[in-house]
């Protein structure tokens, strides 16, 4: 057993309500730079639809991921040496027209033009050569709430296996969003594809990093990425991803699309688990034992015998503190109600999911559906959102998961309603569900109410334990001659070094108290 | 000194020292632009076709010009390589390498300047070193008529000149007299083919080092940690 821990998400897509206030906050913090205008580190789709960039679940068109051959486990794109032979042309690459093309307007236009019978326009312009575009025909997010024709949005892999034409009637239409980011995977495609070894995951929260000096444009992350989250900056011509704010993560603040999400849908909390079995679980035969799988990755922050562990590796006590109250555990673990998005990518994905329930109050008034023990609240099976289609997108199409997820969730609200409506507590749901009321109760509190400190348990990088001299980086880190934050690789160099060492003595003076 | 003198004699110097001090220089620097810039992000149409004709192509001329220009004379004796078949080898190997990469250069070349995106996303640099080796290609595959010519003559000295005299600049004993008798688009052709070191660390050319050959044998998940072990 080898013990690390994972800084984790979790997704409750039961609250998402599609205000892209995450993209925003990210693009503003992340990307609002020349070279990097089309790429979201997160995003948010609306689903069924192809997604961003096109079609970037349909893995027969890009090669991304893990799949089996000859029962091991090896890059769905090729493996080694097939990546250098196509080293001088990706043949799985994205083109921008896949993202899109990124525009700006030409404002000033609105006021210089001179005075004329017909309002000026901002006409668009093309980011990339700066000319006027002709028209806009895709951007970061043109499916926005169903947009356009359904047999093109229908095109969405997670529709395969599902009758796609009744969905496509106006009474049977359902929609969805999906916030996406880079799921910083256990078993991550980005990090095997490398060439030249620049993508790493970092021991100490698993975040996953491209060293920007490292990486030298070889553009295999990018395709093999099954959920395209790592982008190539055509400006600087280095890969850059969601870095999961590890700056703000390592100071024990959650990151920016989590602390700005106004629907408190995100959860950030850190998940132990045994490294030692990461290729075997992401090689299962069946794809569809890929979920429960990865659940068996996971170390009970409680035992004994893995906190010993976990100690002999180096993970401090407040890490150990954290994940024994980790939300994203509950979820996973406790409530079996939040899931990775497609295992069957064989990445072992760390941002999970919880389904949504769909919105069927009319259809309940005019007795159109069928409804559970307590005459208000409708069964999983029959809710307008497909069982199927969830199942597609989180568990690789095995739907009994899902369902149960879907009934927990519908017997908290069916429990919490005996209580705050009927003044009776009425349990009869719940225990068809499997949870007991106490359960029923915490989740009320994680999923509804949401607390800042119930989403959000992160504790502080341990920066002062990895540094020669932590006060002299202190001085240092900002004010920046040269590479002083990123602990750079590079053993050589024909300079000389900086003196990084301060003065001050390195032993501690006794404290004041000692001095009587 | 002459101009030939200077160009023979100390411009291979100046380039090769830049070479190698340039590169090192920026490496150690700024290593955050050394990259091999693709814009195949920008623009896939012909990639595939264009880029590993020219890449393969100008790889194997590279290997070519290093073996049959560096090798001792005495070993292609010794290893029973007469010098007519040397001249033969390197007429063919030339021709069809040296054809893959006009081919896919050119190629590259057309959609590095008409293509809107790509040439709006270049930098000057980035079309002066195509440019330039295309030119330096063509003047390279201009002198097969010639060395065939030698060849008909069953005369191989022109090549053992070229030979002599990039071994005389490596062995530190510059000659620019070994080029006298040499025709005028050979020496042209040199004078490129060094300015393409020259040039090289301040281009893209820069990834020619970093060609990821380590790969091959490294474990696929890569941790670092930042805890002193």
């Amino acid at each position: 057993m080898k013990v690390r821990a994972q800084f984790a998400i979790v997704f409750n897509l039961d609250k998402c309500i599609g205000c892209h206030t995450c993209s925003v906050t990210c693009k503003n913090v992340w990307t609002n730079r020349k070279g990097v205008e089309y790429a979201w580190f997160n995003n948010v789709e609306s689903k069924p639809g192809v997604g961003y960039p096109k079609q970037w679940e349909n893995q027969e068109i890009w090669q991304g991921g893990w799949e089996l051959k000859n029962g091991k486990l090896e890059l769905k794109s090729g493996g080694r040496t097939s990546k250098l032979l196509n080293i001088f042309a990706n043949p799985d690459m994205p083109e921008i027209d896949d993202y899109y093309e990124p525009f700006t307007y030409n404002y000033a236009h609105l006021q210089n033009a001179p005075l004329s019978e017909a309002t000026p326009t901002a006409r668009p312009i093309s980011q990339i050569t700066g000319k006027s575009m002709e028209k806009i025909s895709w951007g970061p997010n043109w499916e926005d709430d169903l947009a356009g024709e359904f047999h093109k949005r229908s095109k969405d892999k997670n529709m395969d296996n599902i009758q796609k034409e009744m969905y496509g009637q106006f009474e049977n239409t359902f929609h969805m969003y999906l916030p996406r980011i880079c799921n910083h995977c256990l078993n991550a495609a980005c990090v095997a594809a490398c060439p030249s070894g620049s993508i790493y995951k970092r021991e100490e929260d698993g975040i996953v990093l491209v060293d920007q000096d490292k990486c030298r444009g070889w553009r295999m992350c990018v395709s093999s990425c099954p959920y395209k989250k790592v982008f190539y900056n055509w400006e600087s011509g280095k890969a850059e991803k969601c870095i999961g704010c590890y700056p703000r993560v390592e100071s024990g603040m959650p990151t920016v699309c989590s602390e700005s999400c106004v629907g408190r849908i995100r959860y950030n909390g850190i998940m132990l688990y045994d490294a030692d079995r990461i290729e075997e679980l992401a090689s299962m035969e069946d794809t569809q034992d890929l979920y429960e799988a990865q659940r068996r990755i996971f170390l009970d922050p409680n035992d004994p015998e893995v906190i010993k562990a976990a100690r002999l590796e180096g993970i401090n006590e407040d890490w150990l503190t954290a994940a024994r109250n980790s939300p994203i555990w509950k979820m996973a673990m406790d409530w079996k109600i939040a899931f990775p998005m497609h295992p069957e990518f064989r990445t072992l994905p760390m941002v999970w999911y919880v389904p949504p329930l769909s919105p069927v109050q009319s259809q309940i008034d005019q007795g159109n559906l069928p409804v559970g023990p307590d005459g208000a609240i409708p069964l999983a099976g029959s809710m307008r959102l497909p069982v199927e289609y969830l199942a597609n997108l989180l568990t690789a199409g095995k739907t009994e998961p899902i369902e149960s997820a879907l009934n927990k969730l519908i017997a908290m609200r069916s429990y919490q309603r005996s209580i705050h409506v009927e003044g009776q507590v009425d349990t009869r749901a719940i225990d068809a569900a499997g949870i007991t009321e106490e359960q029923a109760k915490e989740m009320y509190r994680y999923l509804a109410i949401a607390n800042y400190e119930d989403r959000f348990v992160i504790p502080t990088g341990h920066t002062e334990e990895t540094l020669d001299d932590s006060f002299g980086f202190q001085g240092q880190n900002g004010f920046n001659f040269g590479n002083d934050s990123s602990h750079g690789v590079s053993k050589i160099t024909l300079f000389p070094r900086r003196r990084k060492d301060t003065v001050e003595p390195k032993e501690l003076a006794p404290a004041s108290d000692n001095n009587s | 000194m002459n101009l030939h003198h200077f160009v023979y004699g100390i411009y291979p110097y100046i380039a090769l020292s830049v070479f190698l001090l340039g590169s090192l220089q920026r490496f150690d620097r700024e290593q955050y632009t050394w990259k091999s810039d693709s814009s195949q992000l920008l623009s896939k149409a012909n990639m595939r076709l264009g880029s590993n004709l020219f890449h393969v192509g100008i790889l194997a001329i590279f290997a070519g010009h290093a073996v049959g220009l560096l090798t001792p004379h005495g070993v292609f004796t010794w290893l029973g390589v007469s010098d007519m078949t040397h001249q033969m080898v390197a007429i063919w190997a030339g021709s069809i390498f040296g054809g893959m990469c006009l081919v896919g250069g050119l190629i590259l070349w057309v959609r590095r300047m008409f293509n809107a995106r790509v040439s709006a996303a270049s930098r000057g640099s980035d079309k002066f070193i195509l440019t330039w080796l295309l030119i330096t290609l063509m003047l390279g595959l201009s002198t097969i008529p010639v060395s065939i010519g030698h060849a008909n003559h069953g005369n191989p000295s022109v090549m053992i000149a070229l030979a002599e005299w990039v071994q005389s600049i490596v062995y530190l004993r510059p000659d620019p007299s070994l080029l006298d008798g040499v025709d005028t688009v050979f020496k042209i052709h040199l004078f490129f083919g060094m300015t393409v070191f020259l040039v090289f660390p301040f281009t893209r050319m820069v990834h020619v080092w970093s060609a990821p050959f380590g790969y091959v044998n490294r474990p696929y998940q890569i941790v670092r940690s930042k805890r002193k072990l």
